[in-house]
């Protein structure tokens, strides 16, 4: 028999807010043990919470970017439970009133995977183990987070990839998250269940908790899928648990057995009171969201006539983006400016951190200018490239670089008499081709090239040099 | 009638016919002298109000003015947050607990040189109603000892009335303000909820706790709700006064102010009790006030809805002492969760215990609808049915116990009866009203009763000046006879 997945995300996203979701404590992450706190995140008896409206204004942000609806009314609960990071042995959280509801993040495929609800709570702080003790550092405690919470849309490891990867780009897009998934500000709960393909009646799933990579994730999940199927094959079932995933065994265990499942005994937090968002505070807060990735590709694509694959990669990361679309500004050719920043920029910044800041030593402008010159005729493309490897390297514009003759262009009876001279000057070369070499006619262009300092168009010289051996 | 000893001893300073420092030595001496009687104080903090005395000669010394409640020598209930001093709840749990911040109202009080003789009794975490569910045991009635000063400000009431203190401030969560000062003969305002701040008061059951002023006159109620009723950007539920100073209008002319009362408020309620509210009628009337009755049927639901919601909060409010990172730690045990356990079991008296289960059971799954859910909606119904009330009246008259003080030991031997004397004060705490209780009369013992004026929401100017009428034409006030006589 053939089975399917059938699999949900509960993703917590930190965000990316200055201060803490119920105090003015930074958010920053690392910091000595303890330094990030106060009497209230800590819990001190006595204090009491206040609202971050910042908090709100992401998360509606959010919601609104993976077209949720937003709760006008909505309003913060209790989750009791015990856990010594946990200071007052409640997190504040939303239960039956979130703040978004009834989004969907739609995949390359078409399909649409379905959110059920955003909503906002409070993180933990974080147990350390060393030398026998364990000791408990509050500077995470209190740091805003959303939870996303998924229907059981996933039906695939690559869809569920892609899932991971749509919302870490939509969070980074509108700023709400730097979801950085190995220092903990995105991290995934996968519900997991395998049902026989074609039926339509949902299978018993487990949990996987706490996943802080997209690779873990995929190995967790195939893992977990023959775990199942296996069961399932060898008459046995499925057990409803929670899971962790031990990346080194690259296997689920058990984290905890169904007689221990929490009643967290919700209640409203009578500490905090109603929270309003007008329907006109929603149409605001739209009007500050940025293009989102996907509509941005579809444009390049589109509009731009760029490969799909550039336009990826043009709009995986905000900064390049709108560095790519400041340099195109007035140009005539984009795909110019596309194969720049991708053949050439992208050599600088390796890593998908210095992606994500993309501090180059060429400013948007300085780029502009140069394809501006492309475009004006005024240099040809191989002066072009070797002056944007100078740019790189030296930070410098390039009129700081170019000198009035660079650009002056090339006439034609320059160019004729280079070409005729290459000829003349180069008689080995010229037997070479006319031998049948066919590689020898470049050296020839390059003499061309060369002598007229790279601004000789090297298709018209490859042209004319066989015009001239011709007529020889 | 019972003058302001506020205003009086704001005088005698202003003037120079004391010294701060002498006034605030004198108190500290009757502490030293009364407090073993009384068990009102659990912690003195001499130093405190004599550096604070100091403070206050030295403006006087340069001629500068005072403000009212300078240099006056007062106490916080043992759950107001005092920074560098200890604050314990009377809890073994946080029996050696020092806040590293101020409570709200202390901090307002602090800037303006209130004197902090120390810390006062309360039944432990503000649950009681005879100030004995303490860890340091209850405290006295100043009128005689052999009876409890009342729960759960127990320790203010106590101190105030027994003149180891000018005023205090104590928490109301079901009438532990209101109830308290009436056993002990003096003045309690539970103030609307918002009114005045709460960051600072260790919560029992938020929805519900307000802090207010134990003092032995109206006028002094009226002057420290005054200075303490501060919106707060700490406190979400924090509105502040909404009106002017109810100092301002304490004393206008009550000609054709309408009185209700609802019968309910006196099922149950003890003969003595019920002559003293009915002669109190009468002064009103005396007064040219207008007595009308209605019925309150709503108030059934009062006791129920109140232990079933504030225990809820509790169960959660109280999670967080669990020995890691403040207060007691049990001693021996083998892992995290033994540790909580142990320190939880060893560390809260047998009250709180059972609050907490209480709170638990009704908030867990399959019986959140039953309780909770039930109690929220009734709630809903107290709240309308008060403010259907106040169409027809301006203020409600109400006994505020259905008796006099218990005899010590007699609260503890039998819970069940002594919840039920909450009836009268729980509903003004559901319904997040202003209420404040005031001296009526003395039973055959000669133990205080009281009588308590419920007000619609911020009507804590309305009540007052009802309050302040009465108490100046009926003169129910009498002194104990301990501490400090002026």
């Amino acid at each position: 028999m053939k089975y399917e997945m059938v699999a949900g995300f509960e993703t917590h996203v930190e965000l990316a807010t200055n201060t803490k979701i119920f105090c003015s404590c930074t958010t920053q992450f690392g910091g000595d043990p303890n330094t990030h706190c106060c009497p209230v995140c800590i819990g001190l008896p006595g204090t009491l919470p206040k609202l971050n409206k910042k908090v709100v204004e992401y998360a509606v942000k959010a919601g609104l970017a993976t077209n949720c609806e937003i709760a006008e009314i909505s309003k913060m609960d209790r989750k009791n439970y015990c856990y010594p990071d946990l200071p007052k042995a409640y997190q504040i959280s939303q239960f039956d009133m979130p703040l978004c509801e009834h989004g969907y993040i739609e995949l390359s495929n078409g399909r649409k995977i379905r959110l059920t609800r955003i909503h906002i709570e409070e993180d933990a702080g974080k147990l350390v183990h060393s030398r026998g003790n364990t000791l408990v550092d509050y500077n995470r405690g209190g740091v805003p987070l959303i939870e996303i919470v998924s229907e059981p849309d996933i039906r695939s490891i690559d869809e569920a990839r892609e899932y991971v990867e749509k919302l870490q780009l939509i969070m980074r897009y509108i700023g709400v998250s730097d979801c950085k998934m190995q220092e903990g500000s995105m991290r995934c709960d996968v519900n997991i269940s395998v049902r026989p393909v074609g039926s339509e009646t949902l299978g018993t799933r487990t949990e996987i908790k706490n996943m802080n990579s997209i690779n873990f994730i995929a190995k967790a999940m195939e893992y977990e899928f023959n775990r199942q199927v296996d069961l399932i094959e060898s008459g046995e079932k499925v057990v409803q648990e929670t899971l962790r995933y031990d990346d080194v065994t690259n296997t689920t265990s058990s984290m905890r057995g169904k007689e221990d499942a929490n009643d967290y005994r919700y209640f409203r937090d009578p500490d905090l009171v109603t929270i309003n968002v007008p329907r006109k505070k929603v149409e605001e807060i739209k009007a500050t969201l940025p293009e989102l990735p996907f509509a941005k590709q579809k444009r390049y694509i589109e509009e731009l006539g760029l490969p799909e694959a550039d336009a990826q990669l043009l709009t995986k990361y905000k900064k390049i983006a709108e560095y790519y679309e400041e340099a195109i500004k007035g140009t005539k050719n984009p795909k110019t400016a596309a194969n720049f920043i991708i053949g050439q920029i992208f050599r600088h910044v390796e890593n998908e951190a210095e992606k994500e800041a993309f501090n180059i030593n060429v400013s948007a402008e300085s780029l502009n200018e140069l394809i501006k010159l492309i475009d004006s005729g005024k240099i040809r493309m191989n002066l072009a490239k070797s002056t944007l490897d100078k740019m790189l390297e030296t930070g410098k514009k390039p009129s700081e670089l170019l000198s009035d003759s660079d650009m002056a262009g090339l006439d034609e009876n320059t160019f004729n008499e280079l070409c005729q001279q290459a000829v003349e000057n180069n008689p080995n070369a010229v037997s070479d081709y006319k031998n049948g070499k066919e590689k020898a006619i470049k050296s020839l262009v390059g003499y061309v090239m060369k002598n007229s300092r790279g601004k000789a168009d090297a298709l018209a010289a490859e042209n004319k040099i066989k015009e001239l051996i011709q007529s020889l | 009638m019972s003058e302001s000893k506020i205003v009086k001893l704001h005088g005698m300073l202003a003037n120079k016919e004391i010294s701060c420092t002498e006034l605030t030595q004198t108190y500290i001496d009757a502490i030293q002298k009364d407090n073993a009687a009384l068990n009102a104080y659990v912690t003195v903090t001499p130093e405190t109000a004599l550096s604070a005395a100091r403070t206050v000669d030295e403006k006087i010394a340069k001629g500068e003015t005072i403000g009212l409640l300078e240099g006056i020598p007062m106490t916080l209930k043992d759950n107001i947050s005092t920074d560098g001093i200890k604050t314990t709840c009377c809890s073994k749990i946080l029996e050696d607990y020092v806040p590293i911040y101020d409570a709200t109202v202390w901090n307002i009080l602090k800037k303006q040189n209130a004197v902090l003789l120390g810390k006062t009794n309360m039944d432990e975490f503000a649950m009681g109603s005879s100030c004995e569910t303490s860890c340091f045991g209850g405290a006295k009635n100043p009128h005689n000892t052999d009876h409890v000063a009342g729960g759960s400000s127990g320790g203010v009431a106590s101190a105030v009335g027994g003149n180891i203190a000018v005023y205090g401030l104590g928490s109301d969560t079901g009438g532990s303000i209101r109830q308290p000062a009436s056993f002990c003969g003096i003045v309690g305002l539970k103030p609307t909820y918002g009114a005045v701040s709460r960051y600072g008061l260790i919560a029992y059951a938020s929805s519900f706790d307000q802090i207010g002023p134990i003092t032995t006159s109206v006028e002094d109620a009226a002057a420290v709700f005054d200075a303490v009723s501060e919106y707060d950007e700490k406190d979400s539920t924090s509105q502040g006064r909404k009106e002017a100073p109810v100092t301002d209008t304490l004393k206008n002319d009550i000609k054709g102010m309408k009185i209700g009362i609802a019968k309910e408020y006196l099922d149950g309620v003890r003969d003595e009790v019920k002559e003293a509210i009915q002669k109190a009628t009468d002064i009103y009337q005396s007064l040219g006030a207008e007595i009308v009755y209605f019925d309150l049927p709503a108030l059934k639901y009062a006791l129920p809805v109140y232990y079933i919601l504030a225990c809820a909060e509790a169960s959660s409010n109280l999670g967080r002492y669990d020995g890691i990172r403040y207060g007691y730690k049990a001693d021996n045990y083998f892992d995290v969760n033994d540790m909580i356990k142990k320190t939880r079991s060893n560390g809260f008296g047998d009250e709180v215990k059972k609050r907490i289960l209480l709170g638990t059971y009704v908030l867990s799954s399959g019986y959140y609808d039953a309780y909770y859910k039930k109690a929220q909606n009734l709630r809903g119904t107290i709240v309308n049915a008060f403010k259907n009330a106040f169409t027809g009246c301006d203020v409600i008259l109400a006994p505020t116990v259905p008796m006099t003080a218990f005899e010590n030991g007699h609260a503890v031997s039998d819970p069940i009866e002594t919840y039920l004397t909450d009836i009268c004060t729980v509903p003004v705490n559901i319904a997040g009203l202003p209420g404040v209780s005031v001296p009526c009369g003395f039973d055959k013992k000669g133990l205080p009763i009281g009588m308590q004026l419920i007000g619609n929401t911020f009507g804590e100017a309305k009540i007052l000046n009802a309050a302040w009428q009465y108490e100046n034409a009926a003169n129910m006030f009498k002194a104990a006879d301990f501490g400090v006589k002026l």
